[in-house]
């Protein structure tokens, strides 16, 4: 018993990883006032292209271990673009942020399946990364497993939640962000340029949903499909609003609906006779759930999420 | 270096947006230590005037001189570099952010490359003990009254650096006791700044201001010493003609109750109670004002009246019949009128046009549809009447209502509701914010309803429009009726000392 429980609590924080990565990319869009429904076409591109790098480096067989790294910086790089592309279309046009989010989720998905048939062909994997135990810590029975012997890239997403929270709320950049995303007029009227600052916000989210591509084909399957994001990036955006933009609660959100999903795997597992496609739905439900019982809390929302801003436009 | 500002002059300043001449050959001038007010109605084009002097509007003919220098700001932050602040009338603040953060928001322009939050948050104490603004640096704005913010907007005004304030209608927001305060205040800034401050609410013209500028169609029509000018002549001289108030001059010749309130309990959002078991009387043809500061409930009493707001215990008789907890619908049917506070979110659809916005209550009325399909020329012939009758200032009875003057919005609702031979009216704040000229056509219109034996309760903060229009004058505090006056028995230091919860012997 003891074992099950070890083994679904150490699989939590690797699986966890790509939803904590994308989700606070999310954060710092939203919080800049921008909500990007995309996130999950970022991710499918950013998951395309890390596989893609040590993949044609090794045709397959084991790389050096820069081509994981240079995978990773690719997305990332990736997801800048993606994220300015998309600052192009809701900062500077103005356009419905639901409507161009959701067309570029379908942009990114379909690119990434159509290159990957174009680059790959089938199902191919790449030895992708392995995990660090970390001496002495991983030793101690049970909390080693669960906490210190995981890969490199999930140690250093959860190093980057306190990192993010710094940003957000102990640098000058964090106070603008916040500011143009609850009060952009405000903020106008202090002389910050709100478009300029929600464009390097879209800039980091995107980023930070490349690399969550990234670890889910480098690290986490260590291969490319279609469905290797699978609803993934909404989730993300839904912890979000989960975690009331705030990154350590955006981390337990992570962990809740991972550790949600690890438990359904286990219990199919187990052989207890459930139906397994309601097993499969708990996570989702338990979000769905969750977000309705969440409290509306104003006060710490970015209020002016989704709204384009127009100086000359006054409301 | 000094920096001080000696004298500021805005001349010959021309301005003109498509169709419009929103500033025509304005001049003034403001020395130091100066206050110089800044009058006219709503569209005058004040508040053009002092975007152009903060640099957010360029003008298209005219200069700007600081100590008889011509200068040029290209944007505010030329204007922050001058040592120019501006109050603009809603609060530049970042609710979810502390006041310390929101001053931090704009230090760059004071010329610190560095991000450090102590040293603004004692520059924010120095300047808080200097000016004796009492702010607390780590609250959060959202959890700040209206009043604490306007505070909060002039230190960071002040942090940052600005020698000239400039306010834009400080006062439109603010409880009567949050006025006076705020009059003190500035004219202890006085002594070391100078001010330009908006306004059309001629006592505090009265008492802040040395000079006086009135604008009107954006024209000077009138600078001058204010010592040396009624409020009479100034209000003459803003609108064109004599301002004359109306008064409530008729006897009481109340009829039956029409409404009556009985212990009735409701909660705020808050979820506390906000009516503890208030009760209240009113009659036929008879006005009666609600005193209190706001916050005491009278928000709750007109939802729960108007059946937008849950009545946990007690009754709301309307002509007989309790309606308490009743839809919004039923009680609309039954001949409530209701002015709401929010004019522009709860007594409008701000895109939808003047017409449709006069039958929002009305549409599924036999005068105005059939079978589920709208009678579109009696709505237009309805609404062009309305437009004439109540003199609303619109391009056509197709504009949309949000783009109209709070003035304009005012008398749409009034129009709509008045329209609907009502039997009753609650009217909250009927004239916040408005100008002279929408004032005195508002009372006057509150006055003829009244003629006609309709019952109005009357909400608001403004103790003259209280005094001025009421027959019967009823103090709210902390959601009950603290006493009813009859209006000649009703003075202002009365009335204040009930307001502050001071029981009467």
């Amino acid at each position: 018993m003891l074992d099950i429980i070890t083994n679904m609590l150490s699989m939590c924080i690797p699986f966890s990883v790509a939803l904590l990565l994308a989700s606070l990319g999310e954060m710092f869009n939203q919080r800049a006032g921008v909500f990007n429904l995309g996130c999950e076409g970022v991710m499918a591109m950013g998951a395309f292209v890390g596989m893609l790098i040590p993949f044609l480096a090794g045709q397959g067989g084991a790389v050096a271990p820069v081509y994981n790294v240079l995978g990773f910086v690719s997305a990332a790089l990736l997801g800048v673009l993606f994220g300015l592309f998309f600052g192009v279309i809701t900062v500077t046009f103005r356009a419905p942020q639901g409507i161009a989010g959701i067309g570029l989720q379908m942009f990114g998905v379909g690119t990434a399946g159509t290159l990957f048939r174009h680059f790959v062909g089938g199902t191919q994997s790449i030895p992708g990364i392995s995990d660090i135990d970390i001496p002495l810590l991983s030793k101690i029975p049970f909390i080693g497993d669960v906490f210190f012997s995981h890969n490199i890239v999930a140690y250093l997403a959860y190093i980057l939640v306190p990192v993010a929270w710094y940003i957000l709320f102990k640098t000058y950049w964090g106070l603008k962000v916040r500011a143009v995303g609850t009060n952009p007029r405000a903020a106008d009227s202090m002389g910050i340029n709100v478009t300029r600052t929600r464009y390097e916000a879209l800039a980091l989210g995107g980023a930070l949903a490349g690399l969550a591509g990234a670890y889910l084909s480098i690290a986490q399957a260590k291969m490319f499909s279609d469905t290797l994001i699978s609803g993934r990036g909404f989730i993300a955006v839904a912890l979000v609003y989960f975690g009331h933009w705030h990154p350590v609660q955006i981390m337990g959100g992570a962990l809740l609906f991972t550790f949600a999903q690890t438990f359904q795997t286990v219990v199919q597992s187990m052989g207890i006779s459930f139906p397994y496609e309601l097993a499969v739905m708990l996570p989702y439900v338990l979000v769905i759930v969750v977000l309705s019982f969440t409290s509306r809390n104003q006060t710490t929302a970015p209020t002016a999420l989704g709204k384009p801003f127009n100086r000359e436009i006054r409301t | 270096m000094d920096n001080r500002i000696r004298s500021l002059k805005m001349e010959h300043i021309t301005k003109r947006f498509p169709g419009v001449l929103a500033s025509d050959d304005i001049s003034i001038s403001v020395g130091e230590g100066e206050v110089l007010a800044l009058v006219g109605e709503n569209g005058a084009g004040k508040t053009t005037l002092m975007n152009i002097l903060m640099g957010l509007y360029q003008p298209d003919e005219g200069r700007i001189l600081i100590n008889d220098q011509p200068v040029r700001f290209r944007g505010p932050e030329d204007a922050f570099k001058a040592g120019l602040g501006m109050v603009h009338q809603t609060y530049m603040l970042v609710p979810n952010m502390t006041v310390t953060e929101n001053v931090a928001l704009g230090y760059r322009n004071t010329g610190k490359k560095r991000y450090d939050i102590k040293e603004v948050r004692k520059r924010i104490e120095e300047v808080s003990s200097q000016y004796e603004l009492l702010v607390n640096p780590d609250a959060y704005i959202w959890q700040l009254s209206v009043g604490e913010q306007q505070k909060v907007e002039l230190v960071k005004t002040l942090c940052l650096g600005a020698r000239f304030l400039i306010l834009d209608e400080p006062t439109s927001a603010l409880t009567p006791q949050e006025v006076d305060e705020l009059i003190v205040l500035l004219q202890r800034m006085t002594k070391e700044l100078s001010i330009i401050f908006i306004s059309h609410k001629l006592q505090e013209v009265k008492a802040l201001s040395d000079k006086v500028t009135i604008l009107r169609h954006g024209k000077v029509v009138f600078s001058g010493n204010t010592s040396e000018h009624s409020p009479q002549e100034i209000a003459a001289k803003m609108t064109g003609h004599e301002i004359i108030l109306p008064r409530n001059a008729g006897s009481a010749k109340a009829g039956a109750t029409v409404l009556s309130v009985e212990n009735a309990v409701v909660m705020s959002d808050r979820k506390i109670p906000a009516l503890n078991g208030l009760n209240l009387e009113i009659r036929a043809g008879e006005i009666v004002g609600l005193a209190g500061v706001s916050g005491n409930g009278q928000r709750e009493l007109a939802e729960a009246i108007n059946g937008l707001r849950k009545t946990e215990s007690g009754r709301i008789v309307f002509l007989g019949e309790d309606i308490a907890n009743c839809s919004p619908r039923e009680i609309i049917d039954r001949g409530m009128g209701y002015i709401p506070e929010e004019r522009n979110t709860e007594g409008i659809v701000p895109p939808f046009s003047i017409k449709e916005n006069f039958v929002l209550k009305d549409i599924a009325s036999p005068s105005f549809s059939s079978n589920g399909f709208v009678n579109g020329k009696k709505i237009d012939s309805t609404a062009e009447k309305l437009v004439s009758r109540f003199d609303i200032r619109c391009p056509g009875i197709d504009t949309a209502a949000g783009s109209l003057s709070g003035g304009n919005i005012q008398k749409v609702i009034l129009a709509r509701e008045i329209e609907r031979k009502p039997k009753f009216l609650v009217a909250v704040y009927p004239t916040r914010g408005l100008d002279m000229g929408a004032v005195e056509f508002i009372h006057s219109e509150l006055l003829k309803i009244r003629e006609s034996g309709i019952g109005i309760l009357l909400i608001s903060e403004e103790l003259d429009e209280i005094m001025n229009l009421s027959d019967r004058i009823a103090v709210i505090y902390k959601g009950v009726i603290q006493k009813v006056l009859d209006k000649n028995e009703a003075t202002r230091e009365r009335l204040g000392i009930l307001m502050a919860g001071v029981k009467e012997e």
